[in-house]
């Protein structure tokens, strides 16, 4: 167990070193230039956009620029500054973070309660009515691209119905993030939905689930003990990837609903041209996405005895 | 994640005490299971019954219904599609099919248990075996944890699982085959049960560790004088330990017989086929006897006798008329207790 998170860590170093460099070397081959875009329409003269390239270390080659960021990242934890307004992307990340940690929170538990519970209506009742409406909603939500549903729950909700606000505020209210979660953890849910209904309906024909109701235990223990923790081992591995997936922010939800969390920051510094911001970003999130993932990975020991890590 | 449902208010089943017949009998049994293609007509009036203390082996191939009658007697049938359109099975003089599911619950594991045949399978591979043998006595006698857990313990030294102790927070892919089986046979004993129902408990062992595991079913029998119905198609097996036999074919009983008696003398040419398609030391060399043809569909069980078409001796009759289960005599008259068959020339098979 202890080598085995040892050698996952080890392994977190060369994944972290290949996402660095690609992001990198995206962001510069993206046209168009942070220090040219800082001036906006007005513009500069070249010697003024010269000296800011110089200030700012944009004037080296690029492998050397690269080299220079990663020493001040492994060296002194600095993962850049915004060249805009010269803060920190630490900072600027602790200011989103929260807001998309609470964002991804509210999804997660409404993917969590909903799609699990509708995936054991679904998979009790295999090839029943209550399951074909549940394959139906499941598939329509599946087939809604996002920005369509949240078009459509901001219109209906907000506009039509005037329920909620349409944007949420700076100092958001768990409230005011209901509508955002909906939209954003609803395409997860219908995929746990379905996970957790064929994984039951599955299960259900096990033959140690005839030895549990031959051995004369209620329905209720049989289906809540024997059959849940069995069908219960992919989804969680679904659910363990998809929090990292949210903890990434949603750049499609948090912009139809003006919420300034991670997704938020990551969509201005691309159009902004950003790349210190966005590499910074980025490489926190792959760091979150890689500690989430291996934590997955012990729970998932802990489910199924069967495997074991060495 | 510990709903544990205490049942230990359970009575003494209704007028137990004081019934004198069989332990178990099964009366007429049909079950049928409705598909897609038809009505599978899996068992077709199977009477038998079971003594305390007495062992009745179940023998037939794969589809003769043996295994349908035992899930029958569980009530762990898939219903639907299966279906029991009629028939009775009495339990101390009381019709379980009678009976609200709660109180068939109840008698399930408590009064009658059964042992399943691969037991990687029919254990729950993400709990430890002590919790699934501790679950037995939380369950049914509302015992803590770790009462439960101390009686795990009893349990598997009892069916003679070395270090029982160290042994009973692992889990079933963490034992061996036989001591896997070992671990069913403890779970259907857990609560000392009146019946045990094994179905082909030995099959997917290795020859010494069959013999080691019936032995230990037939001591464990003896102890607690429980009725044990063993369901088999391994003639070997059966020859040890059954008491009285009952060879199935197409959903039907075709002979039964105390199991030397059948040995000795078939009185139907399926148990006859059979026992000579069994290898024998002192034909070596010679081609072994097989009985030609498949098992019936039965989606289409052919009219007459099920078995005219494999069968030897098949006349017209066989074709038309479906042969009732009826007792065997001596060839003068004498009664021959306990024997029956359903063959039109029963008598040509047993004397010719």
């Amino acid at each position: 167990m202890g080598r085995y998170v040892a050698r996952r860590l080890l392994q977190m170093i060369p994944v972290f070193f290949g996402t660095t460099l690609l992001i990198f070397a995206m962001v510069h081959l993206l046209p168009g230039d942070p220090v040219l875009a800082m001036f906006g329409d007005k513009g500069a003269d070249p010697a003024t956009l010269a000296a800011k390239r110089h200030e700012l270390g944009l004037d080296k080659p690029e492998w050397q620029q690269y080299l220079f960021y990663m020493r001040d990242m492994i060296l002194h934890l600095d993962f850049g500054t915004q060249i805009r307004n010269g803060r920190p992307v630490t900072e600027v990340l602790g200011d989103a973070f929260p807001i998309t940690l609470q964002l991804a929170v509210l999804a997660f538990a409404i993917e969590l309660v909903f799609g699990i519970g509708l995936g054991i209506i679904g998979g009790l009742r295999a090839g029943r009515l209550a399951d074909n409406l549940i394959l139906i909603f499941t598939l329509l939500i599946i087939s809604i691209p996002v920005f369509v549903l949240g078009y459509i729950i901001k219109m209906v909700f907000a506009f039509n119905l005037g329920w909620i606000a349409p944007n949420v505020s700076t100092e958001p209210v768990l409230s005011e993030m209901l509508a955002p979660a909906i939209v954003l953890g609803g395409l997860s849910l219908a995929y746990v939905a379905r996970l957790t209904r064929t994984s039951m309906a599955e299960n259900l024909r096990a033959d140690y689930m005839r030895t549990a109701v031959a051995k004369g235990l209620p329905r209720r223990r049989v289906i809540g003990v024997h059959l849940m923790r069995n069908s219960m081992i992919p989804v969680v591995t679904f659910l363990g990837t998809d929090i990292g997936a949210l903890m990434g922010g949603a750049v499609v939800t948090e912009f139809i609903f003006n919420i300034h969390g991670v997704g938020g920051v990551i969509a201005e510094s691309i159009s902004r041209r950003e790349g210190s911001t966005l590499v910074g970003l980025v490489t926190i999130l792959v760091i979150v996405y890689l500690v989430t993932s291996l934590l997955i990975d012990l729970l998932y020991a802990v489910l199924d005895p069967r495997i074991r890590y060495a | 994640m510990s709903i544990i449902d205490k049942t230990a208010a359970v009575p003494a089943p209704r007028g137990g005490s004081d019934h004198t017949g069989p332990l178990l009998e099964v009366k007429n049994l049909h079950v049928e299971f409705h598909t897609r293609d038809g009505v599978a007509k899996a068992v077709n009036g199977v009477n038998y019954s079971v003594d305390a203390g007495e062992t009745l082996a179940v023998l037939g191939e794969s589809g003769s219904g043996k295994s349908v009658t035992a899930q029958a007697i569980m009530g762990i049938l898939d219903m639907p599609p299966g279906k029991i359109p009629q028939g009775e099975i009495l339990f101390r003089g009381q019709d379980m099919l009678k009976m609200s599911e709660e109180e068939r619950r109840k008698i399930r594991g408590r009064k009658i248990a059964m042992i399943f045949q691969d037991a990687l399978s029919s254990l729950n591979p993400v709990l430890t075996v002590g919790y699934q043998l501790g679950e037995m006595f939380r369950v049914h006698h509302g015992m803590s944890k770790k009462d439960a857990t101390v009686k795990a313990v009893e349990l598997m030294d009892k069916v003679k699982i070395p270090a029982a102790k160290a042994r009973v927070s692992d889990y079933p892919h963490q034992f061996s085959g036989g001591m896997r089986q070992r671990i069913m046979i403890a779970m259907a004993l857990a609560l000392e049960p009146d019946l045990i129902i094994a179905d082909e408990p030995t099959t997917a062992l290795d020859v010494t560790v069959q013999a080691q595991v019936m032995d230990l079913l037939a001591e464990l029998q003896q102890e607690y004088n429980m009725g044990l119905i063993l369901i088999t198609h391994d003639l070997g097996v059966v020859a040890d330990v059954a008491d009285k036999i009952a060879v199935m074919y197409a959903g039907r009983i075709v002979e039964q017989a105390p199991v030397h008696e059948l040995y000795k003398r078939p009185a139907h040419p399926y148990t006859r086929g059979l026992l000579e398609s069994i290898p024998r030391l002192d034909q070596k060399g010679q081609e072994l006897y097989a009985i030609k043809g498949l098992p019936p569909n039965l989606l289409k069980v052919p009219t007459g006798c099920a078995f005219n078409p494999r069968c030897p001796k098949a006349d017209d009759i066989c074709r038309t008329e479906i042969p009732a289960l009826v007792p065997v005599t001596e060839q003068n008259g004498a009664d021959l207790p306990g024997r029956k068959s359903a063959c039109h020339f029963w008598k040509e098979t047993i004397h010719g």
